[in-house]
């Protein structure tokens, strides 16, 4: 058995203890890291002993390290937790998004938002000063989340929300599903019960086995499966702060466990169409958005809607729409280009969809009217047409769903036309 | 052998059999040897994961024993197994003798020797040469209650037979688990071990790998061959080449007498590296020819 030497670190009292707030700091960045990791952080870092800065981060990352995907959360959370020189400037660059507004955050890499939130979330009491902290910035952050702020933050527009807020709402999204009704398939089953469809064939195959005699009747009901649901998410600049969300939202839905889609296909589209479907398997969410957004490559270009719709319709919707899948189609309809090819896309996906629901962020104004033409050219053909601009609206959403003759606000709309 | 004192020690003892491996590497098996942790290497095929189990008992020089993983796998082929045809003949023997004592008969049918020990069990064994490595490979690919089975049995290394009793490692093994994540292990398992994701190496380091492997080939002929595969891992393709591949290569070239690499060459020889059509098709056309020649400009201006 290896032997340890008990944990004393008399000259250096304060290693284990930053070794805990380490941890805690991984912990807050998404990382599984329980108290037996720590432990053994502290006893790999004494076996290794200190030489060289990358033996200890080599040290530490067996030690909390258990999945690839981590990898990057930890380079970065570790480059900021021990004393990197530049710590300043990262604690500057988490502020900045918040005063500047959101479309600053993509500049920051991948995983880094995250180190930087995980360690300055809440005011941690041991965390190393930068060196060059002479300036006297003092940076505080008060992330205390109330119920009534949980409550505020339900019905906030996703455009208008700060860094922290789009921080929890993405929290909260993430624990938001989808329920949906199973689909009675053809397939059938045996049902002993009365009161279910007689099987005549099976009737028949058991009395020719008795010589002709029918001694039963074989009872049989239809099968339920759960519907594939299509994603067709519109990722153009006018979209993108909904977009990203929704993504988040669909993240979780995809990743959900048990929560009846068969199977979640998800495809963007801007100027072209991309299938992120194989990102949205990947397990942290941030990697997966990262993944899709590095395949799709018209992040907030123009829209083409048209011709995104005819894409799918060809080389798509065959494919993954065979077993009455639910499409759930997220635009604002701001489509410039021929609004007659559009509409004959549109009827074509609404044909092939068991429903089409049309989430549309451009709803939450109260005054909206489908004036554009793009809007009029698609809107008969959509099952349910809801706004999709808040957390309320998604989890209105997800009520919604399962409901069969849910129209949304298409009527009133239709009205307008 | 004793276990080497420090990371630079462990590098090494790695590299004289042959084993180039970076720090970071060297740092996990350094703490896992000095913890007597197990050792969870995940990463692509072919980037040196086996290989490592192997250079550590050979520079350990302890015994390999390898358990390789595959669906359906159970305790009975993993732990021990009874020798039931032996056991038969055994009992035959006995009743043609005549007279035999039923209850000896019955002790010596579950004895040491009819006992079949599979690799677990083997694990435990004491060793005189010192505990021995224990390399569970391909671990993705058993399905889970194996792996839940092999939570037990990794922490406390001991087995219990019904007809003997527990068997208990004198000194536990050196343990070493390689997945391809094809699916994902368990986290209870992983928590258990040390973790290290072995990377392909960087251009350097590969060069050294192909050296210490195949010291016939030439310097210049090795590059051209590094720079190659390297520009082929950021291709978009379906399997991308290991370190494996690139020996095997070096191997072929050398058996064709290639001093320099040519197109003509690659496109002869590229099942070597590429194992699936369409790749080969990809790049078997004019993308060889660009790849190898950025290969050649890279080689140049290093």
């Amino acid at each position: 058995m290896p032997e340890y030497v008990p944990l004393e670190m008399p000259e250096t009292p304060r290693l284990a203890q930053n070794i805990i707030h380490f941890a805690r700091a991984l912990r807050r960045a998404g990382l599984p890291v329980g108290p037996g990791r720590v432990i053994e952080a502290v006893r790999a870092v004494e076996a290794a002993g200190f030489t060289d800065r990358m033996d200890f981060y080599w040290t530490l990352h067996a030690c909390f390290v258990n999945r690839p995907e981590h990898r990057v959360v930890f380079a970065q959370v570790f480059r900021l937790y021990w004393r990197d020189p530049r710590f300043l400037e990262h604690m500057m660059s988490l502020m900045l998004p918040a005063i500047r507004g959101v479309q600053e955050e993509k500049r920051a890499a991948a995983a880094e938002k995250r180190a930087a939130q995980a360690l300055l979330g809440d005011q941690m009491p041991d965390l190393p000063q930068p060196e060059d902290s002479e300036g006297g910035t003092q940076i505080e952050i008060d992330a205390s989340m109330t119920m009534s702020a949980e409550e505020k933050l339900r019905s906030l527009d996703f455009e208008q929300m700060s860094t922290e807020e789009i921080a929890q709402a993405k929290r909260m999204l993430a624990r938001l599903t989808l329920p949906v009704k199973p689909i009675l398939s053809r397939r059938r089953m045996a049902a002993p019960l009365l009161g279910h469809r007689l099987d005549r064939q099976k009737t028949l195959r058991a009395a020719m086995r008795q010589g002709g005699e029918i001694r039963a009747l074989a009872r049989a009901k239809q099968r339920p499966r759960w519907p594939n649901l299509v994603v067709l998410c519109d990722i153009s600049g006018s979209m993108s702060q909904y977009s990203r969300m929704v993504l988040h939202f669909l993240h979780a839905v995809a990743n959900e466990k048990g929560a009846g889609w068969a199977k979640v296909h998800a495809f963007t589209f801007g100027t072209r169409l991309t299938n992120i479907s194989r990102h949205l398997a990947t397990r942290d969410v941030d990697a997966a958005l990262k993944a899709a957004g590095a395949e799709a490559q018209d992040w907030e270009g123009g829209t083409r809607i048209g011709q995104c719709l005819h894409a799918f319709n060809r080389d798509w919707s065959r494919r993954v729409m065979g077993q009455g899948a639910v499409v759930l189609l997220i635009t604002d309809g701001l489509d410039r280009d021929d609004a007659n090819a559009l509409e004959k896309e549109m009827e074509r996906l609404h044909l092939s969809a068991r429903r089409l629901i049309w989430l549309n962020p451009l709803l939450r104004w109260d005054g909206f009217a489908p004036r554009a033409t793009g809007i009029r050219a698609m809107l008969p053909h959509v099952d349910s047409f809801r706004a999709g601009h808040s957390i309320a609206s998604l989890e209105d959403l997800a009520q919604a769903i399962s409901r069969p003759d849910d129209a949304g606000e298409k009527a009133r709309l239709m009205a307008l036309l | 052998m004793t276990i080497p004192a420090t990371i630079d020690a462990v590098q090494e003892k790695l590299a004289e059999t042959g084993y180039v491996c970076g720090r970071a590497l060297a740092t996990v098996v350094f703490l896992s040897l000095k913890l007597g942790r197990p050792l969870f290497l995940e990463g692509e095929a072919g980037v040196g994961k086996t290989e490592i189990a192997k250079a550590l008992a050979l520079c350990l020089d302890r015994r390999l024993i390898r358990l390789q993983c595959y669906e359906g796998l159970d305790a009975s082929s993993a732990v021990y197994e009874w020798n039931f045809p032996a056991q038969m003949i055994a009992i035959r023997t006995a009743e043609a003798g005549g007279g035999a004592d039923r209850g000896a008969l019955q002790e010596e049918l579950f004895s040491r020797d009819f006992l079949i020990e599979r690799p677990l069990l083997q694990a435990m064994r004491p060793d005189q040469r010192g505990a021995p490595i224990l390399l569970i490979d391909e671990l993705d690919r058993t399905d889970e209650p194996f792996e839940a089975f092999l939570l037990e049995a990794l922490s406390d290394f001991q087995v219990t037979i019904p007809e003997i009793g527990t068997i208990k490692a004198p000194e536990p093994p050196i343990v070493i688990l390689t997945s391809n994540r094809t699916r994902e292990v368990h986290d209870a398992l992983k928590r258990r071990c040390l973790y290290h994701w072995v990377d392909y190496p960087d251009f350097d380091r590969e060069v050294e790998i192909l050296h210490a492997r195949e010291p016939a080939v030439s310097e210049t002929l090795s590059k051209q061959i590094i720079a190659f595969v390297q520009g082929l891992r950021t291709e978009d393709i379906f399997k991308k080449p290991g370190v494996a591949e690139t020996i095997d290569w070096a191997k072929c070239l050398l058996a064709l007498d290639v001093v320099d690499l040519s197109p003509q060459v690659i496109s002869d020889t590229l099942g070597a590296i590429l194992k699936y059509q369409d790749d080969i098709a990809k790049i078997g056309g004019g993308e060889a020819k660009r790849i190898l020649d950025e290969a050649k400009a890279r080689v140049e201006t290093a």
